[in-house]
């Protein structure tokens, strides 16, 4: 087994071309824990935290549009600047396991290993994040809905790797909420994310957890969207947020397993749905 | 300026002496058993089966063997002694042999150079099986409706009680099936040690993570067919047991791959084999049903236990004597008739956890009196105090309850501890139910309030002499104290010095390693090392006080009878002589070694009549949770809780059990369960496993009521597992009341109370 620790983008690129069944290791953990188990037959990592490009996140006000390098790790999204553009990601930010693990996690493994219960992956769907990929062949950039394919199946190609994550900043309100059967330090069992965009009076909301892989409600935005004037954000009725909140549910496609049952996270994931909209238009 | 010079407090008994390895574990500098190393040594691992329940075709270790850095192979065929252990039945198999009978059953084991080359050796090894479809029922095991898994039968003990007159009727009755689920250990510190073969071969030297080091030899020494003073134990550094070190786990293995390679073999698993590796806390089906007067006064309880066993015997005889023999809780009552079942199955194996067969019971019995309250129009508080036990009253076995029993106190002072305040109506986000995930708001919440109470036996029951032995040494004013008492973290190594500096008035007291050098000190379990290992300190340190008194006295031409320790002096309490023990004890040596017998018990007869118990200990427990009724989802806000302790020995010892098990009985109560699916477990990691955090742990208020039991060498109740027993059924009324719903199982799911 070799360990390859590039220090630069080209290089790291470089090493996924030449060598065959690269593993990719960034935060590590998943993948260290996978390796513990003995799920991996590794032969070569290419270890990233040195490719600096990859750690830095910056800020473009003239198009609005914040780029977030697949290397920056939780814990520099929970507070501070990072914090106060994207709200939903810093309540996401905080529930990713122990403050040991935010330390080291972050969202370009989230994207990559593409597990439905990624804590990040539902406020980036839900900010329509663009997912920024690179090979030595050159890059590429797709929807998030687009790269995330199925349960912990992406669209990467094998000689390629997450560059970083591009979001507009909006106006209006954004949230998260997960459910785990404990108060922190837990895998979730539902979550969702909501996004306001009082500009254009639209409303976003993603699932994790309760599908394949993350799930946009398009056709409960929809619904609000005409039946709400989402741009005031004023005056909700209870009555347009649980229907809001049924209609998430049912878009939902939630299975049984040992965390929780199908039954109990469309009911849960409807709730939350329900009770981020009265948050957001509350305020 | 000036300098004064304070006098620190000297460590004695009473006092909250800090634990001698707090610094070290704190700061991570602690050795613990996994910390072990020798040269020249080897790694040993576990070959376990994937199956619950299959027949073993054949196993083919050929290929394993030829792997470079691989030493041996070993499989049933290889063990040259006793082909089984056990804690009281020998039923479990050293290596599986023709058949498995629980998924994670050892089968085979290798040493080898190299941990990852012992996992290629595991995975070279060929077993193939024929799988059966295993028994997961025990109520099948009861009914003989499946042919026996083991030799031994399928039913591991059924126990009746029948007490009173069983034909009483009361004009109120509430009845219920309660469900308990499978809780795990979890300690910290996971199963290693390491085995140092002697040169000849004829025996070994092992240091390991155990809550018994006798217990442990004799088993030992049984499979590997040497005699015991063969076989020596030294205590390794223990991360916590909570009964899952009563077991054999790794020691057996170990020691046969050492013997047979002729070098130090070290063995320890990881968090999932650990989770395969010991027995966990029985999973159970309680059916009560109570009979009452019209003012809540209890005549009569029938009950149906069944416990799970797993698929081999460990302690579920015990478990179950506890749990039959306990089911009327810390209340009066003239009538009974009881039917306990422990039951084998597929399942994992269950025996000792914290609380032994009480926990189970006590979730029962109290949800019961909550259902009493209810019928009869009394309070939680109310119905407790009416049927509360004295000291004296008769268990439903016949036995007096001769310990002393402040049931009513413990009630009454818990009852008088502060309710928490009122949620703000912008409550911190972290302090809502749901915590970081940020679920709810301050208008989805709902407070409820819930009581449990428990009485808990101390020591082992049923005619066994659990004794505990210690030496005593003083020397030129220095103490020595050996015994072989486990240190799992219940902090006797804080207490002993305690005892001493107390008898014997010495400020400096060693502690030598707990091994098989001396005499058995019992195991640390049942909350008895304060009772037994400190009755023998206590006896020793007392007996080397005579030999001084007796020096000093003849010295100075005195009585010894007149002699008496005060602070670190001898003082004539006739005269005027003062001499410092240190002074006194120059140039002499004295040693004395003491082992202390609790008094005698008995079996239970047919009819679960017998004084079977030694002594018991009460508490009560307060839960306020705040509970988002919506998503199910639970924040126990505060649990007060008052506990009869006898004697506080050390309060911050005391505090820390306490806290402790509130901890891991709240576990119990809302998310800690090892998941099966037709045997197969379903959730062996702490990723899906959960136990609670620090946002989970509730603020505690705790009363010790200090009643000093005359029965006990110093007046200590045993502290460690009372805490974990009643707060468990204490959370699940608060959730009740919250919430208007049922709740007849724990751990309480999300979807119980939301769906």
């Amino acid at each position: 087994m070799s360990i390859h620790i590039p220090t630069s983008l080209d290089d790291a690129l470089a090493l996924l071309h030449e060598l065959p069944q690269v593993q990719l290791l960034a935060g590590g953990t998943d993948f260290m824990v996978e390796v513990n188990f003995n799920k991996h037959d590794v032969h070569d990592v290419v270890a990233l935290r040195r490719v600096t490009e990859l750690q830095q996140w910056h800020h473009d006000e003239t198009t609005n549009t914040v780029t977030i390098g697949a290397g920056v790790v939780y814990a520099e999204m929970e507070h501070g600047e990072l914090a106060t553009l994207f709200p939903a990601l810093a309540e996401a930010a905080r529930t990713v396991g122990s403050p040991q693990i935010r330390a080291a996690g972050t969202l370009g493994g989230n994207l990559g290993t593409c597990s439905p219960a990624g804590d990040g992956l539902p406020v980036l769907f839900a900010l329509d994040a663009v997912v920024n990929l690179a090979s030595h062949r050159g890059t590429r950039s797709l929807p998030i809905g687009e790269f995330m394919l199925g349960p912990k199946r992406n669209a990467l190609a094998q000689d390629e790797l997450v560059v970083s994550i591009s979001m507009k900043t909006n106006s209006g309100w954004q949230g998260y909420a997960k459910v785990g059967t404990r108060n922190a330090m837990v895998i979730s069992v539902a979550s969702a994310s909501l996004v306001l965009d009082t500009v254009s009076g639209t409303a976003r909301i993603a699932l994790g957890s309760v599908g394949p892989t993350i799930i946009r409600c398009t056709q409960a935005e929809q619904w609000l969207q005409t039946h709400y004037d989402i741009s005031a954000r004023k005056d909700l009725d209870e009555a347009i947020a649980t229907e809001f909140g049924l209609r998430v549910s049912q878009e939902s496609r939630p299975i049984d397993d040992h965390r929780s049952t199908a039954q109990y996270r469309r009911h849960a994931v409807g709730v939350l749905a329900k009770r981020l909209l009265q948050r957001g238009c509350v305020q | 300026m000036s300098t004064s010079v304070v006098r620190t407090r000297r460590d004695t008994l009473g006092t909250s002496a800090l634990r001698p390895d707090g610094g070290a574990k704190v700061q991570g500098s602690f050795a613990f058993s996994s910390d072990v190393w020798a040269d020249n040594m080897l790694w040993g691992a576990t070959l376990r089966s994937p199956h619950p329940y299959a027949r073993i075709i054949s196993i083919d270790t050929s290929e394993a063997i030829k792997i470079a850095g691989v030493e041996t192979v070993l499989t049933a065929e290889d063990v040259p002694g006793k082909l089984t252990y056990g804690l009281i039945d020998s039923d479990q198999p050293v290596f599986a042999s023709g058949v498995v009978r629980y998924m994670g059953e050892p089968v085979a084991a290798v040493a080898a150079d190299h941990p990852e080359t012992c996992r290629r050796a595991l995975a070279a090894i060929r077993v193939e099986y024929e799988v059966l479809e295993p028994h997961v029922n025990p109520e099948d095991s009861i009914s003989g409706s499946v042919p026996p898994i083991h030799p031994n039968g399928n039913l591991l003990r059924h126990q009746r009680i029948v007490c009173g007159d069983t034909s009483v009727t009361g004009p109120v009755m509430v009845e219920c099936e309660y469900e308990i689920g499978m809780q795990d250990q979890a300690f910290l510190g996971l199963e290693a040690a390491l085995a140092i073969p002697d040169s000849d071969g004829g025996g070994l030297e092992m240091i390991v993570a155990t809550q018994w080091l006798h217990e442990d030899r004799k088993q030992i020494a049984l499979c590997l067919g040497l005699p015991e003073e063969n076989i020596r134990l030294t205590l390794g550094g223990v991360g916590g047991a909570f009964g899952a070190r009563e077991d054999i786990s790794l020691q057996v293995h170990a020691s046969l791959l050492a013997l047979r390679t002729g070098r130090p073999i070290k063995m320890q698993y990881s968090r999932e084999e650990s989770f395969f590796g010991h027995v966990h806390r029985h999973p159970a089906k309680i059916w009560v049903r109570h009979h009452a007067s019209n003012d809540g006064m209890i005549l009569k309880i029938e009950a149906r236990m069944v416990f799970d066993g797993g698929a081999y015997a460990s302690t579920s005889a015990a478990v179950l004597i506890n749990a039959v023999t306990h089911i009327q809780g810390p209340y009066r009552c003239a009538n009974a008739i009881v039917d306990g079942f422990a039951a084998r199955t597929n399942n994992p194996p269950c025996g000792a956890m914290r609380g032994f067969g009480v926990v189970q019971a006590c979730f029962a019995h109290e949800s019961q009196m909550d259902k009493l309250a209810q019928a009869c129009g009394l309070s939680p508080v109310e119905i407790r105090l009416r049927n509360a036990m004295r000291t004296g009253d008769r268990l439903i076995t016949g036995q007096p309850v001769e310990s002393v029993a402040p049931v009513e106190r413990c009630i009454r002072e818990t009852d008088a501890i502060a309710l928490p305040p009122q949620m703000t109506s912008s409550p911190h986000e972290l302090s809502l139910p749901g915590g970081s995930g940020r679920t709810a708001d301050r208008s989805h919440i709902v407070r409820g309030i819930g009581w449990g109470v428990s009485i808990k036996n101390l020591m082992y029951s049923e005619t066994f002499d659990d004794y505990a032995t210690a030496r005593c040494r003083l020397d030129n004013g220095v103490v020595t104290l050996k015994f072989a008492t486990s240190e799992v973290g219940q902090g006797f190594v804080t207490l002993a010095p305690q005892i001493a500096r107390s008898v014997l008035g010495v400020d400096t007291v060693i502690v030598d390693p707990m091994d098989t050098t001396i005499g058995s000190a019992g195991s640390t379990s049942a909350s008895r090392q304060t009772w037994m290992s400190g009755g023998a300190v206590d006896g020793a340190c007392r007996l080397v006080r005579e030999r001084l008194f007796e020096h000093v006295a003849q010295q100075h031409n005195l009585d010894p009878l007149q002699l008496e320790i005060d602070d670190t002096d001898i003082i004539d309490t006739r005269g005027t002589l003062r001499i410092s023990v240190s002074k006194a004890s120059a140039g002499v040596a004295f040693e004395e070694t003491f082992e202390h017998h609790h008094r005698p018990t008995e079996d239970l007869d047919e009819n679960g009549q017998g004084n079977c118990h030694v002594a018991f200990a009460f508490v009560a427990h307060r839960a306020v949770v705040d509970v988002d009724t919506e998503l199910g989802l639970v924040k126990v806000v505060q649990i007060a809780t008052a506990q009869d302790v006898g004697r506080a020995l050390n309060p911050l010892s005391v505090l820390g059990q306490i806290e402790g098990g509130i901890a891991q009985g709240l576990g119990l109560a809302v998310m800690e369960e090892i998941l099966m699916v037709n045997g197969i477990v379903k959730n062996p990691s702490f990723t899906d496993y959960l136990l609670p955090t620090a946002l989970d742990a509730p603020d505690v208020v705790a009363i010790l009521i200090e009643e000093p039991d005359p029965q006990a060498p110093l007046g200590a109740k045993g502290v460690g597992e009372p805490p974990c027993i009643s707060v468990t059924p204490a959370i699940a009324a608060a959730i009740r009341d919250a919430t208007g719903r049922a709740i007849t199982r724990v751990p309480v799911r999300p979807s119980d109370i939301c769906l």
